[in-house]
């Protein structure tokens, strides 16, 4: 059922705008990747070229090996078999949600279409509410009959744009969690556009990072959080700063906690001035370390502190304590640097 | 992110995909009607740049100063009486709370129901020498005639005045809408500011509803440059009874269609002025409005608001119907008979067959519109539905052009080839009627339609087409369901618009085929106004159904349909 889904050197022109650069990933079937990055950044463009509302210009974009777009081609988006789960819903408003649900099935004979139909909705929770319609049910419940609709004619591609943005971000993680499971469990490719790094990691097995429309990089949560190959993924994904050092040999850089040793991008060379990327977890609070560094400003998170602390030439890093440990501001505390993979970017200056 | 603009970008696949391809006839049959739809107006449009005639130097030098100046003084009167009278009540009932503010808010739309030229038929009968009032005056104060002086309603501010009496609830639903979407934190800010109520309503309340206000005046223009009936029946001279002088008295139809040229004009300059404004001051809010809390009137005040609310509604409605309802009582016997009921199925089934074409072709425009983003077909739609600003006796002249040549030309034609006449098979016919009635009121169908269509979410045809639906298909099964009130609503409206329709139906009717407005008009021209009132009582009772469902459309926070002129 799931499907490969193939994007190469994709680019997508609007009247002279250019929206999408050379966009290329491959997405194995039953895989769930989402698209994240700022507002604007064309993120949704990629999607609805993939759903084939929007026309390519240059590129291709296959799936299982069916050719979907290319420049001059754009098969329609009904004959593409892909779901798709919009942020206003989109919902019919005048069908019920089991007509909602069958709308995409036609092909079906009766029997089959209310089998299916019954199908989905058991797996999205709806198992009464096939009846109603879309207003006599909750926000929640109406996402998920979109959902339930998008994946009832069994898609081989799955989009979803940004449809837990209505939510607090603090249901968005569970929602997305819970969507997670039902795609799985009907094993269909996915993709999920969002602007919430959590929502993605709490969904996704990949994630691309998407820039003015190219990506910057296309890996797993981890890698993007750990491993950012640029430093708009460094800033855009997580908290961190910058600290200077100085590379000293392959695997030696020296800075102000002294040299730190682990592997880095070998195309650094020796005496070359870098910025090294610095995680808050990669800064535990030690009493005991001899490295201190002034409180600037704290944020109580509730099981911890994030201190924003100033060190002594001046530069800023993030720390996070756990909640008893209650610095007042202005005040010294003991760090210590640990890191495992170094994550190095040139020095940028300041203009 | 280009949510809308994508098909936009689609030339290059049009050639490909049986999708694109489909929409394409859609967006040819949409050009196409919009085209035809553009005749009249083309016509009346080109009319400007053909010589000038004899009669036009004459009527140039004679009355053309008067008919503008007429037209200009009864359009500036029927202006600042329309925005006295709707301004007023609107704020009353959108930010007052006195005894009977609900009844008033509804209540004050009914003089919508009066044609212009009937209240104005009715009121002549009123205030005439012979009248009830006069009569009563004279009883009681025992003058004779010439002892008195009485007003002359026969006159420009008659006119003024009775226009105004039912047309400035235009005025009064826009601006009650404007005011009562006002958030109440403006109203609450200007009060911590130290501002009282009243300078809050001049500095702030009011000039935010000021695009609002001349949306409505905008309407209130169209319609009083658009009246016959008044005008010619109380001897002021405008534009449209010149120009049915010059083409019925005078016989000169290019200089007629060159006088409604001029007219059309002023119009679209009037539009343009309106546009330019709305653009140059676009208030929106980026909260959503809380509800506004009510001043509470009482004593003289709620007394004052009851009387400024139910003058209007006295004098624009009750009083012409209970006077219609007396006259209609005494000739009824006389009035109703056969003929009476050939000409009631005459209105309606012409009412009927508008309605039907322009409910068909707005669909298809509006549809057009949705489906083919190019800026062409929108443009093109767009002026397609000018008709509505546009009088009726200019769209009659620039009908009557173009299908007389056509209908000669044919004739002749076939007398040539095949030695037969075809006569005159479009001005002959209702043809030429209903198709000037549907230029007319197309905007009134196309508007209503188009905004049920905003209000679906693109995103909704992006997924029904997902889950595999053609283009028609997603027309009748999605779509068509959602609108179907909205063209409920439009036909009802262009029905009644119809039926109170005077000097197109006037010019353009088939010989032998009379409406009731037209019988109405013909009757109070012979002065037999008592007469006339049975056929104008039934266009008033017809016209107050729009009303009712317009009331409650607006209940429901629903759009008003066809006041985009």
């Amino acid at each position: 059922m799931a499907a490969k889904l193939e994007v190469r050197n994709l680019s997508v022109n609007m009247q002279d705008d250019s929206i999408l650069r050379n966009v290329s990933f491959t997405l194995e079937p039953g895989r769930i990747a989402s698209l994240l990055g700022p507002s604007g950044c064309g993120k949704t463009s990629l999607l609805r070229a993939i759903a084939g509302f929007l026309p390519v210009s240059a590129g291709k974009i296959h799936v299982h090996d069916r050719l979907l777009s290319k420049t001059h081609y754009t098969l329609p988006p009904e004959n593409r078999h892909i779901g798709m789960m919009f942020q206003d819903l989109a919902l019919f408003p005048h069908l019920t949600v089991s007509q909602n649900i069958g709308f995409g099935l036609k092909s079906l004979n009766r029997n089959d279409r209310q089998v299916r139909t019954r199908q989905v909705l058991e797996l999205t929770d709806l198992d009464c509410q096939g009846e109603k319609y879309p207003h006599q049910l909750s926000f929640g419940q109406q996402q998920r009959v979109a959902l339930a609709r998008a994946l009832a004619p069994k898609p081989e591609i799955l989009l979803l744009d940004e449809p837990f943005s209505n939510l607090d971000p603090d249901l968005r993680e569970q929602v997305a969690t819970g969507v997670r499971k039902i795609l799985k469990h009907e094993d269909v490719t996915a993709i999920l556009v969002t602007h919430d790094q959590h929502e993605a990691f709490a969904m996704a097995d990949e994630i691309g990072v998407i820039l003015d429309g190219s990506v910057e990089q296309w890996d797993t949560a981890y890698n993007i959080y750990h491993r950012p190959k640029t430093r708009f993924v460094a800033d855009f994904i997580g908290l961190g700063s910058m600290v200077p050092a100085k590379v000293l040999d392959a695997c030696t850089l020296e800075t102000e906690f002294g040299h730190v040793k682990g592997e880095f991008d070998p195309e650094f060379t020796s005496g070359q001035e870098v910025d090294l990327l610095v995680r808050p977890d990669d800064i535990p609070h030690d009493d005991s370390s001899p490295i201190t560094a002034l409180v600037e400003e704290k944020r109580f998170r509730g099981s911890e502190f994030l201190y924003k602390l100033r060190l002594i030439s001046g530069n800023f890093v993030l720390c996070y304590a756990p909640s008893h440990h209650d610095h007042q501001i202005g005040e010294p505390i003991g760090i210590k640097l640990d890191l495992e993979h170094l994550v190095v970017f040139e020095r940028k200056h300041p203009d | 992110m280009g949510i809308r603009n994508e098909t936009l970008a689609l030339p290059g696949i049009i050639r490909k995909s049986w999708q694109q391809r489909s929409n394409l006839g859609w967006l040819a049959c949409t050009a196409c009607t919009a085209l035809l739809l553009s005749i009249p107006i083309i016509t009346v449009l080109y009319s400007v740049l053909l010589p000038r005639s004899e009669v036009w130097l004459h009527l140039r030098s004679t009355v053309l100063p008067g008919y503008i100046l007429n037209s200009l003084v009864l359009a500036a009167g029927v202006c600042l009486g329309t925005s006295l009278l709707g301004v007023t009540t609107a704020w009353l009932c959108s930010a007052c709370n006195f005894p009977g503010r609900r009844f008033f808010s509804w209540a004050l739309l009914l003089p919508l129901a009066f044609p212009p030229y009937i209240i104005a038929y009715t009121y002549t009968g009123i205030l005439d020498f012979a009248g009830p009032v006069q009569t009563l005056l004279r009883s009681v104060f025992s003058w004779q005639y010439g002892d008195y002086w009485f007003p002359q309603i026969r006159s420009i501010g008659g006119a003024i005045t009775m226009i105004s009496l039912v047309l400035y609830p235009y005025v009064y639903l826009l601006a009650r809408t404007a005011f009562s979407e006002q958030s109440a934190s403006l109203r609450e800010a200007c009060h911590t500011f130290g501002a009282s109520a009243y300078r809050t309503f001049f500095t702030v309340i009011l000039p935010l509803a000021r695009p609002a206000i001349a949306a409505g005046l905008t309407l209130v223009i169209m319609e009083t440059l658009a009246d016959y009936g008044t005008v010619h029946y109380f001897g002021v001279t405008t534009f449209t009874t010149g120009i049915f002088r010059t083409w019925f008295g005078l016989g000169d139809r290019i200089a007629a269609t060159q006088l409604a040229s001029i007219l059309l004009l002023c119009i679209f300059a009037v539009i343009l002025a309106e546009r330019y404004s709305r653009k140059a001051v676009r208030y929106q809010y980026p909260v959503k409005p809380r509800k506004n809390r009510y001043y509470q009137l009482s004593g003289p005040k709620a007394v004052l608001a009851v009387f400024a609310c139910g003058a209007p509604i006295l004098l624009g409605f009750i009083i012409p119907s209970y006077q219609l309802g007396i006259w209609t009582l005494q000739t009824a016997p006389e009035i109703i008979d056969m003929s009476f009921l050939v000409l009631f199925t005459n209105t309606v089934l012409l009412a009927a067959m508008v309605t039907v074409a322009v409910i068909v072709l707005g669909t298809l425009l509006a549809y057009g519109k949705r489906v083919g983003t190019h800026p062409f077909i929108s443009h093109a739609v767009n002026f397609s539905a000018t008709g509505y600003a546009v009088p009726g006796i200019i769209i009659a002249v620039g009908v009557l052009l173009p299908f007389a040549w056509l209908d000669n030309t044919l004739d002749a034609w076939l007398q040539q080839k095949f030695g037969i006449s075809s006569g005159l098979i479009l001005t002959g016919t209702l043809a030429s009627l209903v198709f000037a009635h549907v230029v007319r009121f197309m905007a009134i169908g196309l508007n209503s339609v188009d905004s049920s269509l905003t209000k679906i979410h693109r995103s909704i045809d992006d997924a029904a087409q997902l889950l595999g639906n053609k283009t028609f298909d997603r027309f009748a099964k999605i779509h068509l369901p959602l609108i179907r009130s909205g063209i409920f609503a439009a036909a009802l409206l262009v029905f009644v618009e119809v039926i109170k329709e005077l000097p197109a139906t006037l010019v353009l009717r088939p010989f032998d085929f009379n409406t009731l407005a037209v019988r109405t008009y013909e009757l109070a021209s012979d002065e037999r106004l008592a007469d006339a009132a049975c056929s104008a009582l039934l266009i008033v009772v017809i016209s107050i159904l729009p009303i009712l469902i317009l009331n409650r459309s607006i209940a429901h926070g629903g759009v008003i349909h066809g006041s985009q002129a």
